[in-house]
This record gives C-alpha cells, structure tokens and sequence, in this order.
C-alpha cells in the first residue's frame, strides 16, 4: 500500500473524526483516514468507527452489499474491505459466507446469504477443494477432465448467485500453496498441483471473462510481492486463513477496485509532472540536452520507463495529462527536440506548463477535458505539490511516490487507479479521439458562432440496438458514464441483454462521425414497457466528448420516431440528481417534457419525473444527418 | 522488558482491537473474562502482538496461552 501516504497522528484523528456531529462530515473526515497506509490495528479501529457512523444520504456514498462466499476464513478481509470502498466512496456492508457453506448457502433460499441479499458476491475458493483429489499420477486428459468438471462446476455458481441477487459476480484466482514436488518438472506432469493450478487459473480466467464475471487476481498478487506475504501457513494452521492478515489491505484494495470499477468510479486520467517526473533534472535550468532521459543513464531509463507505462496507458484509453510549473515553450520544446522522449505532444490531450499553482491547474484540465476532478490521478515528485493537492482536492488521487524514481511505475501500477473491467474498440480508439477534440475546439474558434461550428463538423449518426458486437461497450458506458446520466441505473451484461430483447422495450445506441473521425458508441438510451401506451426512460447516458453537439435533440427525435411506430402514446423519464450529473438536471425540460411531481422534491430530493406526449412532439432540427446500419 | 511493560502493551492492543478502553488486563486474566474476546479476536489479537513485538509465536504456543500471564512470558522467551 506504499502508495498512500503514512497515517500521522492515527488516534488523535480518529478520536476527533468520532466527535463530529455531522454524518457527512465524519464520513468524509474517516475517509480522509482510509487514504493513509494503516497498520493491520488502525484498519480495524478505522472500520469499528465506519459502523459506528450514521448513513449519510447526503454524502455521495454508494452502498454496496458484499457476501465472501468461502472456503476458508475470511473474516479478517472484512474490515480491510470495507475500509478500502471508504476510499472509493463506497459504503460496503459485508457478509461473510460460514466456511465451506457455500454451496448450501447458495441453494438454501432460507440461508443466512439470501436474507442478506448481497448486490455482489465474490467467490473465493481454495484449488485442493477442486483439484485435490487428481492423482500425480492422472494422465493430461485425466488432468483436463478435472479441470473443465470445476469450470462447469464454478460457472454454474456464478449462474445460481445472478439469478438469485442479480448484481455483480467476482471469482477469486487460486493460489498455488503446495510445495514443489519434482522440480521443474512440475510444469509439464499434467497432475502436478502448480501445472494443475496454473491451467485451472486459465480457464476459469477466461470463462469469467466470457459470463461477464469479474476476476480477482490474488495469483497473480502473490507472484509479486511472493506467496509468503500472502500465503502463511502458520495462519492457515491456526485459523484457515488462506489469504494472510498482511495481505488483507492490499486484497481488500483490489475488491474495492473491481466493484468501483464496475460502477464506473476508476480513474480516467493520468496527470503528469514534468521536472523530475518523466524526466530528470530540471529543464529551465539544465536545457533540453541537459535532463536526464533514455538510454545511456539508469537513471535516464527510469524515467524512460515511466514514459513507456504512461504511453502503454494511453494505448488502453486512459487520457494523459502534463501539469508543470514551467515555461510552456521550454516544456513543449523537450517533446519536439529531446530524441529520447518517449511520449509525444500529440499524446498529451491537456498540456498545462505556466506558474500558477497546481491544484488551480488541475481544476483547469479537468475542466478542459470535461471530466470530473476524481477521474484525476496526479504523478508529482515534490512532496510538497503531492500534500498541497490532497489538502485542497481531497478527491484527486495522489499517489506517493518514492524518493528513487527507479520506483516510479510499480507504485502507479500497484495503486490500481485505472482498474477496467472491459477492453472495447472505443477503449483502443479514445486517445485519438481526445486529439481530435482539440482539433475541433481549434475550429470552433476559427468559424465563431456555434451553428456555423456544428454545420462545418458535418455530423452523421449511427445508431441500432444492442448486438453482441456492442454489448460490451454499450455496458461499459452505461456504468462508466457519471455526467450525463439521468438515473445512474447501473446494469451488468446479462440486465443490458435481458432488456434489450423484450420486444416491447426500446434500447438505443448510437455513434458519432464527423470530420474529423469517429467519435465512437456515444450514447445509450434504455426505454423499458411501462403501463400501456407507455415507454419508460430508464436511464439515458452520453459521453461527455460529444454532449452540447446536438446530439441530445437528435436522439430524442430518433427514440419519438421509434414511440410511434410502436404506437406508445407517452414517455416518461425521471432525472435523479448525483454529485455529477447536473448537466441533466433541465435536459428534459429542454426536450419538451412536462413537469409531473406534483410538488418539488416528492420524487426525492432534487429529482423530478416528466412526461412527453409523443402526439405532440416536434421534431428538434439539428446539423445531424442519419445512417441507419443496415442489421438494425 | 519488564513484564509490567508487556502486559501494558498487550492491554493497549485488546483496548484498540475492541474499542473498549475499559479492559484491564492481569496475568491471570483469561479469554473468557473479557466480553468480545472470541476467537476471531484472539486470532486478531495474536497478528497485533506479533507485530508490535516483532516476533512469531509457533502454532503450538497459540493454542497453549491459557492466560494472559502465558503471553507475556512467552513475549519474553522471544525477545531473548
């Protein structure tokens, strides 16, 4: 957890986090406590003090109900789970499954997990429950067959668990914790247990990709940082503890990461310093020939090597960012002139080099990119920019890192911060598409005047329902969308597929194409069968790339079209209001809808509910041509 | 270390694992005198003390401490 900052004064905080009054403001004081590396006592002081706390509705926690459903001791996971979703700004109520119950647990619609009613189960099992019975012996058919038995076994687990709670499903990888028995040859006798535990590991890996099932890789965990520090037989011996308490912090990182990544809450953006960062030296004073960069110096190659991670995030769609108190025609000079840069200027989509201070220049790239100032992940050497940040924006992560920059990307990668649950062609594409952003602000200055900006775009749209091509991707922005999305209704694969095959329903997804390329699946509208005659809105969500583009009223139009054909008479939407997505809040007021909760509030707290006639609608004009593809 | 020292210490640790500042702990005291002490606490209390302490017990230690007095002479054996 090196990449939290050390716990000052733990108790003294802690007591006077306990004082406050206030249900936010002591949630929000103990969170500010989650994110400092904490002894295996203050987790569990901090967690005494988390279930203490009253809810607070008002805090912009999520509540997540999560059942461990185990073979072995997981209790001890608790604490350090709920303390991690603190950080995350998750509200974690946790069950622990009775050891080697699962099974009956998940049958037994009168157990203990069903009376729970859990929104996320994770599965984590031990191999020699599965596997322990296949002689050394077994020939490699013998061997597959054992392992295709527990991946039908296991899948159909994760089958049972969905149909009885819904919501999202996460397996545990297994740990090898036998000793070696030949050697190296370990590897190739198909009953040996590492080979065996290996190839189980595989497979299951990919039938949990493939059932949408979210994979914890505590396998791959332990190859790190060594099986010992996960794996303690004394523990084991003592308590069937399989993961050790001194991984418990970092096992509960890692299940916080998958279920806020699931709804949508990892980071999007990398924000970079310059002098010391992603080079050596300081360029103002040393020039662009004098920073130490690339081959020929390790420490040159350890900055080299954080450029080479930044780019590889880049290519998986995370956005990159540069945040440097410099000159901005010294510090763009290095991208141009220095050979060994890695990272190009066309890389970075905010570039921000100039004296003022760095959290007002944060709030800037933020704003710029149109992304959340929590989407930020700031990499900064000086430790005093890092406490600065945090104290300001307690909501940007700032991860601490070390003295020798030798160090640099194992801290970022261990952070976790960009935890994805999904690879999709627009994932692969976004970086381009940031680029070509700029480009378009570059027009928008030139041609002065909004329709005459839209009008030289040359937009077409693209939509259809949801195939098995887009299904991925269709999910991820439902999930990941936290601004424009009026009911932040969060939905798995399987409820996305469900919904768009009831013929009564409407699920809509539609790309943008302009001039200057492909913005991608932009949008996602889901209209469920309401009473008849009548189409419900569940949720609507639009990347924050395209939104203002008119593509809003164009959608609309499209969905009234759909309404008719299907001769509904009504819509109706309701916008539930989120720390985020105020730029919703009049969207349907824009949109024609009329007003229906009849006083202010009775829909809950800032929401409201609204109705269109589908009659009376008037089709918005926009700059938008359509491009129907020819399956839908 | 004095044993008064350790079983200071062992005090503060159960007071921090259960949230309870009134435990007071004696060398005769035992698991069953204190309320929330379960065995999941013991375990917990167990990890705590090994890292205060800087020391490993062996699993035939932990399932022999009878009393709290036990630990403290067994802390002592391990710190030499």
């Amino acid at each position: 957890m090196n990449w939290l900052p050390k716990a000052e004064s733990f108790k003294e905080h802690l007591a006077a986090a306990n004082r406050i009054e206030t249900a936010r403001s002591r949630l929000e004081a103990l969170s500010v406590l989650a994110n400092a590396q904490l002894s295996f006592l203050e987790t569990i002081q901090l967690d005494a003090a988390l279930r203490k706390a009253p809810a607070a509705p008002d805090a912009g926690f999520e509540d997540v109900r999560l059942a461990i459903l185990t073979a072995s001791t997981v209790d001890h996971l608790l604490p350090p789970t709920r303390v991690a979703g603190l950080r995350r700004n998750l509200r974690i109520e946790g069950y622990a499954g009775g050891y080697g119950q699962y099974r009956q647990d998940l049958l037994n619609p009168a157990s203990g997990l069903h009376a729970f009613k859990p929104n996320v189960v994770l599965f984590s099992l031990i191999a020699k429950d599965f596997i322990g019975a296949v002689s050394v012996s077994a020939s490699a058919d013998e061997a597959g067959r054992a392992i295709g038995r527990t991946v039908a076994d296991i899948r159909d687990m994760w089958r049972r668990a969905r149909e009885a709670f819904g919501g999202l499903v996460i397996q545990q990888s297994f740990m090898d914790v036998e000793p070696q028995l030949f050697g190296g040859l370990d590897a190739a006798v198909p009953g040996a247990s590492s080979r065996l535990v290996a190839q189980l590991n595989a497979a299951l890996a990919e039938a949990a990709y493939a059932d949408s099932v979210l994979w914890l890789d505590v396998a791959r965990a332990a190859a790190r940082d060594g099986l010992d520090t996960w794996f303690d037989v004394v523990r084991w011996l003592q308590a069937k503890m399989e993961i050790a308490p001194q991984a418990a912090s970092v096992y509960g990182d890692m299940v916080a990461r998958l279920i806020a990544a699931a709804r949508g809450h990892s980071k999007k953006c990398l924000v970079l310093d310059l002098d010391n960062t992603l080079w050596g030296g300081v360029i103002g004073d040393d020039g662009v020939e004098g920073i130490a960069l690339g081959q020929g110096s390790a420490a040159g190659e350890a900055h080299l090597a954080l450029q080479r991670y930044a780019k590889a995030l880049k290519e998986r769609g995370v956005i990159l960012a540069v945040c440097s108190k410099n000159d901005i025609g010294i510090a763009e000079a290095a991208f141009r002139d220095h050979p060994e840069m890695l990272l190009k200027r066309g890389d970075i989509a905010a570039f921000v080099a100039n004296w003022d201070d760095k959290v007002t220049n944060l709030r800037a790239i933020a704003r710029q990119l149109n992304i959340g100032l929590d989407s930020l992940v700031f990499v900064d050497d000086n430790p005093m920019e890092r406490g600065h940040v945090r104290s300001e924006l307690p909501m940007v992560a700032v991860p601490e890192m070390p003295n020798d920059p030798a160090h640099y990307v194992r801290v970022l990668a261990d952070a976790g911060y960009f935890e994805a649950t999904s690879f999709t062609k627009e994932d692969r594409e976004r970086a381009d598409q940031y680029a070509a952003n700029a480009e378009r602000e570059g027009l928008m200055n030139a041609v002065g005047g909004l329709d005459a900006y839209l009008e030289q775009l040359a937009m077409t749209v693209e939509f259809g329902g949801v195939t098995p091509v887009n299904l991925a991707r269709v999910t991820q922005l439902i999930n990941k969308t936290n601004q424009f999305n009026t009911t932040t209704l969060r939905m798995t694969e399987p409820e996305v597929e469900a919904l768009a095959s009831d013929p009564k329903a409407v699920v809509l997804q539609f790309r943008l194409v302009d001039k200057f390329g492909d913005n991608g699946l932009v949008s996602v509208l889901l209209a469920g069968a309401g009473e008849p005659g009548q189409l419900n809105l569940a949720n609507w969500v639009m990347s924050c790339r395209v939104f203002g583009r008119q593509l809003e009223e164009e959608a609309m139009n499209i969905l009234v079209e759909a309404a008719r054909v299907r001769s509904v008479r009504t819509l109706k939407a309701a916008y539930l209001p989120t720390a985020k997505n105020g730029v919703v809040r009049d969207l349907f007021e824009r949109l024609g809808f009329t007003r229906v909760d009849a006083d202010a509030g009775a829909a809950g707290e800032g929401a409201s509910q609204w109705l269109l006639s589908v009659a009376d609608y008037v089709a918005r004009p926009t700059r938008i041509a359509r491009k129907e593809p020819a399956h839908a | 270390m004095p044993d008064q020292d350790i079983l200071a210490k062992l005090t503060g640790i159960l007071r921090d694992l259960l949230d309870d500042e009134s435990i007071v702990l004696a060398p005769t005291t035992m698991r069953q005198d204190v309320s929330g002490w379960d065995s999941f606490a013991y375990v917990n209390f167990i990890v705590a003390v090994e890292g205060e302490f800087g020391i490993r017990f062996q699993v035939a230690d932990v399932e022999a401490f009878k009393t709290v007095g036990d630990i403290v002479s067994q802390i002592t054996v391990l710190k030499g």
